[in-house]
């Protein structure tokens, strides 16, 4: 199906099912332990035996000898295989850090070698007695000293940055300015479940049960990685617990297990240990970023320059904190570039919300002190500034664009009028009490998707695609597309996702999941609605599917009836036209927070936070709830204390365990309110919706950082807002 | 987790017997540290002496009106014991001020008193490390420090000890005692208990490698208003950037340890009588000749608005 113009009514518009806050149809199978998550899929196969990586203990250099006699003499190992076994193993497409084969070490615990073996503690035993040898190199690994040899990241005309107008006059003529710099450090994506495969070889076909949010992208780059051709690779991952980016490419959980299986001859599973996560996978790159606003005497942006530097392996990408930038607030002079270091850490790639999350936290603050500096009221100040078209294309205009609407509902919602905006002015005994707000924004993409629905003679619907749920409700909400648009009840539905025997879908990643999958499975559902009014013999425009029957005029047929001879199969791929580029699609937020920051010790608590969302038609607004909260969390372990700490010298993540790297846990997370407004989006697929998963993010960390500068008078540009950060200029508690 | 026997142990007796028996083995309790360093290879005991059911599993009244804590008391059962909230608030406070109920529930008195720091480079085997091999050098040294020692450190070792309940112990001048395979029992004060490191880190406590802590004592209780405050970056399951421990008088005069900032829970008795002068005058005893890093200066003055925090606390309710 071509999505070529704004979406018209259809049947989802009938909302008896899409639109209603449903409980998860897997939530039995999470909420009781009994979903099989990769590193349980105990059933598959027989004669399962456990892989243990080792990885590099230095960051740059190359292993000259790896003995493996003793290890491969330990009890119960099956077989080894080390990187010297073979050449470099090529990558996909995504990814730039090296996942096996070669001598040569780019980062710290890049994958040295597997060992299988009958046991989990058998390999993992046995894979300590290996010994390497290794000539070290000298390496990059301090951003702050690596952003003077930065290179430009080319813009978009294959310029060192991308420009409207002439942002330094403009700038220098401008009535009130802004010239600050802030910093976001790496992350780690965290996710509960850590990265796992097992792997099986039949002859010359591979299978992978894995945890891995893009089918199609792991099938494509294991195949390119072990020279295989596409067709002998099976990939499955039906539950994921988590992903958040980490889990979009091949990693080496699969590569070794399957390069293990083929050494053991005997299926092979892995899982990474959590030390091991931090610095053999990705993570999000850390950013140096410099924010340019001036504005009139009323307030209004007339030069806006964001630029910002991040780091990498040779050949990776920067983190785009400018995104945001090029099309939240109105300005007639703009400048957005970006540099790239080389960096000899661990891979930078995406993270929920890459680009704008990092970009926001920057950019929000700076908007915040830019308000102040003009004596307006910062909710205000971003109202003033609002644009309803793209400003760097004033021809092109938003799809849809309600931030004005965030912003004033969330102000009324939260209580705004009730914040003195006079920073460290609010006490309540040791706290000091502050609000802060901030926009959010992030892009809605448009990326084609496909499914396949079956209906039986029992009027059960059955939707396939190697789409991902990664623990974001995806099974549910496609249930009640399909539901809606077959006239059946959910229970009705049966969703199977994530093997790549199905149609190719969009898989999850950059909040595209929600929407374009269910617009694949509206797609194949058109489809098998004319199969079935053909079968019954029916006229396809007037046949109405409701209550488990269709109908004509007064003629009610069940459903199954058209299945009775055999069961009816439908297939078809949401591809979109250029509707996107005539219209920006995005979505909006507004975060309000207050914290306390105590007066003595400098410890930042959340008390209070709200988000009010503009992302199209909410087609369930429980699990769209849950994603926000999630994110609102991960927002404020961003704010105040995740971070992973570089050893400059040794050139890894120092803190690579989840006792040294700290996320929220439930006692810093107060209550969390949660709006979205009601709204439709015809031109972002016949769904009429948008994502919501990391619109959830963008904003929240800044939104917290300029509570606690509301709360304490202390400006804190460098994240995480640690208490370290303000302790000393906060005043004197008496 | 390198191959290992175990056997368990049936009293103290048995316990002790098994260990002069056997080199290389280790008691095991609840085993929430040492398992965890197991895994990493860390720690590497041969033969494992389970003595989660030797007894000493209780909480006695002492003749002069102290308690003593039998080693394998568990931290929530410390913690909950009414006579134990009643006269040794501190000690209740500081309990539940570390990790989490799952670990409470399992982690023992004797345990906690021994387990190890949480240096991020003493738990990567990639990084030379003093405690881990003695003479290799310490990675953590110029590197990153926010949470390691700014006092009692040496040129061999930052490291923090992570206990909060340990704080407790040391303000309230409790004593840890053993008994070995020759029947021979010792006392041992809980200052003397823990080492600074100087140039041996890897010895960690005075307890004797053929020993059991089969106790902790307490005194007879001190009265006072008891506080236990830990600040740390998230609210809750995080080891303390700086805690402090105090005892304070109606009369505003009172003790104090801090824990986060030492090798061992950090109590000058000089500093005890400077209370009634205020923070500022503890702060100054308490942190004299201390060698924070750069990124860990902070603790210096976070110790101090800690205790500014109690005090102010103590002097309000």
């Amino acid at each position: 199906m071509k999505f070529d113009r704004a979406a018209g009514q259809n049947p989802i518009d009938q909302l008896h099912v899409v639109g209603h806050p449903l409980d998860r149809i897997d939530g039995r199978l999470k909420t009781t332990g009994t979903a099989p998550y990769a590193y349980e899929r105990h059933d598959v196969v027989p004669h399962q035996a456990y892989g243990y990586i080792i990885g590099s203990a230095f960051a740059k250099g190359r292993i000259t000898r790896m003995d493996v006699a003793h290890a491969k003499a330990a009890p119960g190992v099956l077989a080894i295989v080390t990187t010297l076994d073979m050449p470099a193993l090529k990558n996909g497409p995504m990814n730039t850090a090296k996942l096996f084969g070669g001598p040569d070490i780019t980062h710290y615990h890049q994958a040295t070698a597997i060992v299988v073996a009958e046991t989990f503690e058998q390999a993992r035993a046995a894979a300590a007695l290996i010994e390497t040898e290794y000539d070290h190199d000298e390496g990059q690994f301090d951003l702050k000293q690596a952003q003077h040899a930065a290179r430009p990241v080319q813009g978009a005309n294959g310029s060192r940055a991308d420009r409207v107008g002439d942002f330094e006059r403009a700038f220098s003529a401008s009535a009130t300015r802004l010239d600050e710099t802030y910093t976001t450090p790496d992350q780690t994506h965290a996710m509960m479940e850590p990265h796992a495969t097992l792997a099986a070889w039949e002859g010359e076909k591979l299978t992978l049960w894995t945890s891995n949010q893009m089918i199609a992208w792991n099938r494509r780059d294991i195949a390119t990685a072990l020279g295989l051709s596409k067709e002998n690779v099976r990939v499955d991952s039906p539950y994921i617990g988590g992903g958040f980016g980490g889990k979009l490419f091949l990693r080496s959980d699969a590569v070794l297990a399957a390069l293990g299986a083929k050494a053991a001859g005997r299926p092979v599973k892995v899982a990474l240990t959590r030390p091991f996560i931090m610095n053999n996978t990705t993570h999000r790159s850390a950013t140096i970023q410099r924010i340019r606003i001036g504005t009139d005497r009323d307030g209004r942006i007339t030069a806006i320059a964001h630029e910002s530097t991040s780091g990498n392996l040779p050949h990776g990408r920067p983190e785009a904190a400018i995104d945001q930038t090029k099309l939240l607030y109105a300005g007639a002079n703009r400048l957005t570039a970006m540099r790239l270091a080389v960096l000899d850490l661990p891979e930078g790639n995406a993270m929920r919300a890459p680009g704008e999350a990092s970009g926001l936290m920057a950019l929000e603050i700076a908007m915040d002190e830019m308000a102040e500096r003009l004596r307006m009221d910062p909710v205000r100040f971003r109202i003033l500034n609002d644009t309803q078209v793209d400003p760097e294309k004033l021809g092109r205009p938003f799809s849809q664009r309600h931030l004005v609407e965030c912003l004033e509902h969330g102000a009324e919602k939260f209580g705004w009028s009730r914040r003195n905006p006079r920073p460290a002015s609010v006490r309540e005994g040791e706290w000091l009490i502050g609000m802060g707000v901030a926009a959010g924004f992030r892009n809605n993409l448009l990326t084609k998707s496909g499914a396949r629905v079956r209906l039986d003679s029992q009027g059960i619907v059955t939707v396939e695609t190697d789409m991902t749920d990664i623990g974001t409700g995806t099974y549910t909400i496609l249930a009640q597309t399909a539901a809606e648009m077959m006239g059946v009840c959910i229970d009705q539905v049966r969703v199977i996702l994530g093997d790549s025997d199905f149609p190719v879908s969009a898989g999850s990643g950059g909040q595209w999941g929600a929407n374009n999958s269910a617009a694949g499975v509206y797609a194949a559902c058109v489809k098998l609605r004319e199969n079935v009014a053909e079968k019954l013999g029916l006229p396809p425009a007037e046949a109405q599917f409701s209550g488990g029957n269709v109908h004509v005029g007064n003629s009610v047929f069940p459903l199954g009836q058209a299945a009775h001879e055999s069961e009816l199969v439908a297939e078809d791929t949401i591809e979109y036209a250029d509707v996107d580029k005539r219209y920006q699609q995005s979505t909006f937020a507004s975060h309000f927070v207050e914290v306390g920051v105590n007066g003595f010790t400098g410890e930042v608590r959340i008390r209070r936070m709200l988000a009010v969302c503009s992302a199209g038609r909410i087609l369930n607004p429980k699990t769209a709830r849950s994603q926000v909260i999630g994110a609102m969390t991960m927002g404020a372990g961003a704010a105040l204390m995740e971070e992973l700490a570089v050893d400059t010298r040794r050139g890894f993540f120092v803190n690579h365990d989840l006792a040294g790297y700290e996320v929220p846990v439930h006692a810093d997370i107060p209550h969390q309110d949660v709006i979205f407004l009601d709204e439709v989006d015809p031109l972002s697929s016949p769904m009429k919706a948008k994502g919501v998963g990391e619109l959830g993010l963008c904003g929240v960390a800044a939104a917290i950082a300029n509570a606690v500068y509301n709360a304490t008078g202390v400006r804190v540009r460098d994240y995480p807002v640690t208490l370290d950060k303000h302790l000393a200029h906060l005043p004197r508690m008496t | 987790m390198k191959v290992f026997t175990y056997e368990r142990a049936r009293t103290p007796h048995e316990a002790v017997t098994a260990l002069a028996r056997t080199p290389g083995a280790r008691f095991i309790a609840g085993g929430t540290n040492l398992v965890d360093l197991m895994k990493l290879q860390i720690e590497t005991p041969e033969h494992l002496i389970d003595i989660g059911r030797i007894g000493l599993d209780t909480i006695d009244d002492t003749p002069d009106g102290g308690l003593r804590i039998g080693a394998l008391v568990r931290n929530t059962d410390l913690a909950t014991d009414m006579r134990v909230r009643r006269h040794y608030g501190v000690l209740s406070r500081a309990l539940v001020a570390g990790a989490s109920g799952q670990l409470r529930n399992k982690a023992t008195t004797s345990g906690n008193l021994l387990q190890r720091t949480r240096c991020s480079y003493f738990y990567d085997p990639n990084q030379p490390c003093n405690k881990r091999q003695p003479g290799a050098g310490c990675a953590a040294i110029g590197g990153v420090t926010r949470q390691l020692g700014i006092i009692g450190t040496s040129e061999a070792c930052i490291a923090t000890h992570p206990s909060d309940m340990a704080v407790a112990m040391r303000l309230l001048d409790a004593t840890v005692e053993t008994i070995n395979v020759h029947g021979q029992s010792r006392r041992i004060p809980i200052a003397d208990f823990h080492h600074l490191p100087g140039k041996s880190p890897h010895i960690e406590t005075s307890l004797n490698q053929d020993e059991l802590i089969t106790s902790v004592t307490l005194p007879p209780p001190v009265g006072g208003r008891q506080f236990y405050r830990k600040v740390r970056d998230r609210a809750s399951y995080a080891f303390a950037l700086v805690s402090v421990a105090a005892i304070i008088q109606e009369d505003g005069t009172g003790r104090v340890a801090v824990g986060g900032i030492a090798p061992k829970p950090w109590r000058i008795e000089a500093a005890d009588s400077e209370i009634p002068k205020g923070s500022e005058a503890v702060a100054a005893k308490l942190l004299a000749g201390a060698s924070p890093t750069a990124e860990n200066a902070f603790k210096v003055s976070l110790v101090e608005r800690t205790l500014a925090a109690v005090i102010q606390e103590a002097k309000a309710s």
